[in-house]
């Protein structure tokens, strides 16, 4: 499939009583049967800062040519939504999974999408993309009746072939139904979807459909595309959030042979045709910035989140507090702390600007390319129908791609400035300076035990995370969670795989085995107890099972830890071991088992990676990653400082999927990072009874800890 | 503060030199200023893309190419350096269409997922393989300790290795 085969249609005024033009535009994209459907009826997509444009965003496509392609604004950043879409589509028509193309985030190809993230491509997109595919197949078997004379019950689909099941070779293929055809349906509200036990490809393991492309370097990424006669730009930044610019003398930049200055209101750039030139160039430029105002730092900033988190929302109450608190024969109170933490996609932000004339096209690394589009549009004051945003592959975004695309802006302008195609790709200088960041966090909780060891009470406040994750999932009668966001970060900040839920379960999971220990039970029994969600019990025994768990209390000197949470619909238990040097502090994940209830898993495998990536991204914000900063200035501005987890941190992974094919499908991407710090935490106070506070738990920090307890 | 980020230190453009190499066998010759990072010149003067910058000080691996066999971080790698050797890029690992055992064994175990680290991924485990043929699980993670992966794909790549070595035994390939 080549997207440059598609002619462009705006989708914007776009109706399902299709007048002639539009009949000529689906003629012209090759005529077919197409199925038009919209993707905006769950709550996350409601949501969104604006609603789909009208009663469809996404449509699908039976061609001539015996292709069946899906053209969605959802992207493809390395979670494997090209290949799980792509089953569910091939399934619910009835073709093998090789007949289907995927066309992804072209705003002039693909109808509105809000983006891709919060794991919502396979259980919000995926939904109403195979009653779709259902109705499609329903169109094709209403032809085949007509064209082969033999009612519609008595005919099969099967491998993109119809067929009467009383006579076989009365047969007829999909490609012959769309033979010169030009047909557009609606998507049903109640489709006849297949069963779980009619899935041919539903629910099947299957290996990433992009992998050779990928492996061989033939996959393009935004960086990758070249224009005749483009140019590359470097920016001038400012060495501190919130310092402004002064002077400015480009004059010795301007020297250097081939090299074009843009001095445009706060945008000062030098372009070149080598990249490496232009950043030269750009180290030339004179510049004098008055300092930041910013008094914060990655010491003070905790502080400053509670003193100014102005008031508070109750995201969760139950019971009565005061009662809880007279029921209480024990009562823990901890503060949990969480840096700020880099996204750190191996793909900096980039883009391509082709403006001609009053036309702009954007090649663009992004998770959020119709929001690119209108922020396009505003920039360059031209008509939205004239913007085009073409999402090729994307290294990575995990969030940071979704908020922000002020790259887009910058090529583009500086590509109007100049005439010619213009690439910018930040360095990972600023990649580390203009991320939003995942945002440092405080969480207080105050719980309490009754004489017997049952939860008394629950007194939780999250300052500058978020809610989401916050609220417990315990039996607990008196409780109250209360969510803090008042206070201003020092810079940008925004959601990083599983906005809040990080932090949240990482203080809620240490202060639940704090609770165990003091009632000197074991932690795995004590969640089973006092869990009263089915599916997090089911998961968690899940876990121990597999993990081969044998019941102590904690403390045990064992060095295995647990946790459970939830997030986008799916329930989540680890169960690690974990080697503490005591003498360095430094911590080795030995061992970690997962188990996940994500409802039906349109591709176990697929599920997998996510699981397998979910935990060993997750040891990077548990071990080493902390954002380091001061009056504005970001100090971690490289991976010789900001430590990813690398394969010496590793552990050996072992992963549940729990088989629930009739149940409805939960997000994938997200859920197995959320508790990786709790679990290692508790696995930490397990090995060496010391009970770790603050996120990341860096070898000095554990060192002070054990130190503290003996 | 962004010079450096690409790969290089500061300095006025020095004169053009002819510097000739040999990339992904066959003869390619450039004349450019010889200091500037092989990187850059693969992916703007000779148009080869799947040499991927991922921060420019040779941290993370993602700008690995071979030369004369052994990787090297093309990101601090002065092109001049390349003079009469040997490169090779992830564009000249598959032979007359046939993926290398690397290239097939990184698709077989699903060890990728946005794919950005992958190029550098499979010539530093190509140069690791040249060096020991059968490494053990432990000398894998050591040789591709410094290359990183943002997406977590670290247990599906030394699988991926480790198949690869058994299937390049024998010297093939």
């Amino acid at each position: 499939m080549n997207r440059n085969e598609y002619p462009q249609i705006d989708f914007t005024d776009f109706q399902l009583d299709l007048d002639l033009s539009r009949r000529d535009l689906l003629k012209a994209l090759g005529g077919g049967i197409f199925v038009f459907f919209c993707a905006g009826h769950s709550s996350v997509l409601e949501a969104q800062r604006r609603g789909p444009p009208s009663d469809f965003n996404a449509f699908l496509r039976i061609g001539a040519d015996g292709r069946v392609t899906c053209f969605t604004g959802k992207i493809e950043h390395g979670q494997g939504n090209t290949t799980a879409l792509a089953q569910m589509l091939a399934d619910e028509v009835d073709v093998p999974l090789e007949s289907v193309d995927m066309v992804m985030g072209d705003t002039s190809l693909c109808p509105w999408d809000g983006g891709t993230w919060g794991s919502t491509s396979i259980r919000g997109f995926g939904p109403p993309l195979r009653a779709a595919a259902a109705e499609a197949r329903r169109v094709l078997l209403e032809l085949a009746a007509e064209q082969l004379q033999v009612p519609q019950e008595r005919l099969v689909a099967e491998n993109a072939v119809i067929y009467d099941n009383q006579q076989k070779d009365t047969r007829v293929t999909y490609v012959a139904l769309a033979q010169g055809k030009t047909i557009a349906r609606r998507a049903k509200d109640k489709p006849a979807l297949k069963s779980p036990s009619e899935f041919k490809l539903i629910g099947k393991p299957f290996p990433r459909r992009d992998s050779v492309e990928k492996a061989t370097s033939k996959a393009q990424y935004a960086g990758d595309i070249r224009l005749p006669g483009m140019l590359y730009a470097q920016i001038l930044r400012p060495p501190a959030h919130g310092a402004k610019l002064k002077s400015v003398d480009t004059s010795a930049a301007a020297k250097l042979e081939g090299v074009t200055v843009v001095h445009e209101g706060d945008l000062v750039a030098v372009l070149h045709k080598n990249p490496d030139q232009a950043a030269e160039a750009v180290s030339k430029i004179q510049a004098e910035f008055e300092p930041s105002p910013s008094q914060l730092d990655d010491q003070n900033i905790f502080d400053h989140l509670v003193k100014n988190a102005g008031k508070g929302r109750t995201a969760a109450q139950g019971g009565n507090l005061e009662e809880g608190r007279k029921m209480a024969a024990t009562v823990i109170e901890q503060t949990y702390l969480d840096g700020y933490k880099a996204h750190a996609a191996m793909e900096t932000h980039t883009a391509l600007a082709q403006i001609e004339g009053n036309k702009a096209t954007v090649w663009l690394a992004t998770q959020t390319p119709f929001l690119a589009k209108d922020d396009l549009v505003k920039a360059l004051g031209f008509d939205a129908d004239n913007v085009r945003v073409i999402t090729p592959f994307v290294g990575g975004g995990f969030g940071g791609k979704g908020s922000v695309n002020t790259q887009a802006i910058e090529a583009a302008r500086l590509s109007k400035a100049t005439g010619k195609p213009v690439q910018v790709c930040w360095s990972r200088e600023e990649e580390f300076f203009f991320d939003a960041f995942r945002p440092a966090a405080v969480v207080t909780i105050k719980s309490g035990l009754t004489k017997e060891g049952k939860p008394a009470f629950w007194d939780y406040s999250v300052y500058a995370a978020g809610e989401r994750g916050a609220p417990h999932f315990y039996d607990i009668p008196h409780h109250r969670t209360t969510s803090f966001d008042g206070a201003p970060h020092p810079f940008a900040t925004g959601p990083w795989r599983a906005p809040g839920n990080n932090t949240n379960c990482f203080a809620r999971e240490s202060q639940i085995n704090l609770m165990a220990a003091k009632a000197k039970m074991d932690p795995v029994e004590f969640r089973l107890k006092n869990l009263k969600d089915k599916r997090a019990i089911r998961v968690l025994e899940a876990a121990a099972e597999k993990f081969g768990y044998k019941p102590a209390p904690t403390p045990s000197g064992r060095g295995l830890g647990v946790a459970v949470g939830t997030d986008v619909g799916t329930w989540v238990a680890e169960i690690a071991e974990v080697q503490v040097d005591k003498r360095t502090g430094r911590v080795q994940v030995k061992r970690v088992v997962c188990a996940q209830d994500m409802g039906l898993a349109v591709n176990p495998q697929g599920a997998i990676l996510q699981m397998e990536g979910c935990l060993t991204m997750g040891l990077g914000y548990t071990l080493t990653e902390d954002v380091h900063f001061k009056n504005g200035m970001i100090l971690d501005r490289n991976f010789d400082t900001y430590e990813l987890p690398r394969f010496a941190a590793v552990p050996k992974i072992e992963t549940v999927v729990l088989d629930l094919k009739d149940q409805p499908t939960h997000g994938g991407g997200e859920p197995a990072i959320i508790i990786v710090g709790a679990v290692v935490a508790n696995a930490i106070h397990d090995a060496t009874g010391a009970r770790l506070l603050q996120l990341p738990m860096t070898p000095e920090r554990v060192r002070k800890a054990i130190a503290a307890v003996a | 503060m962004h010079g450096s980020q690409l790969g290089q230190k500061v300095r006025g453009y020095a004169m053009a030199e002819t510097i000739a190499f040999t990339l992904n066998d066959k003869p390619v010759s450039v004349t450019t200023d010889g200091q500037r990072p092989l990187l850059w010149v693969l992916r703007t003067d000779l148009g080869l893309t799947g040499t991927k910058y991922g921060c420019g000080q040779a941290h993370c691996g993602a700008c690995t190419v071979l030369v004369d066999n052994k990787a090297v971080r093309s990101c601090v790698y002065p092109v001049r350096n390349a003079n009469g050797r040997q490169v090779r890029t992830i564009e000249g690992l598959a032979k007359n269409g046939e993926l290398h055992p690397l290239q097939k064994a990184f698709v077989e175990h699903d060890a990728l997922q946005c794919g950005f680290c992958t190029p550098g991924m499979i010539l530093t485990a190509y140069s690791l393989l040249q060096e020991n043929p059968e490494p053990t699980r432990e000398e894998i993670i050591q040789g591709m300790d410094k290359n990183l992966c943002r997406c977590g794909a670290h247990t599906r790549i030394i699988d991926a290795i480790q198949s690869a070595a058994t299937a390049m035994k024998g010297g093939k390939a």
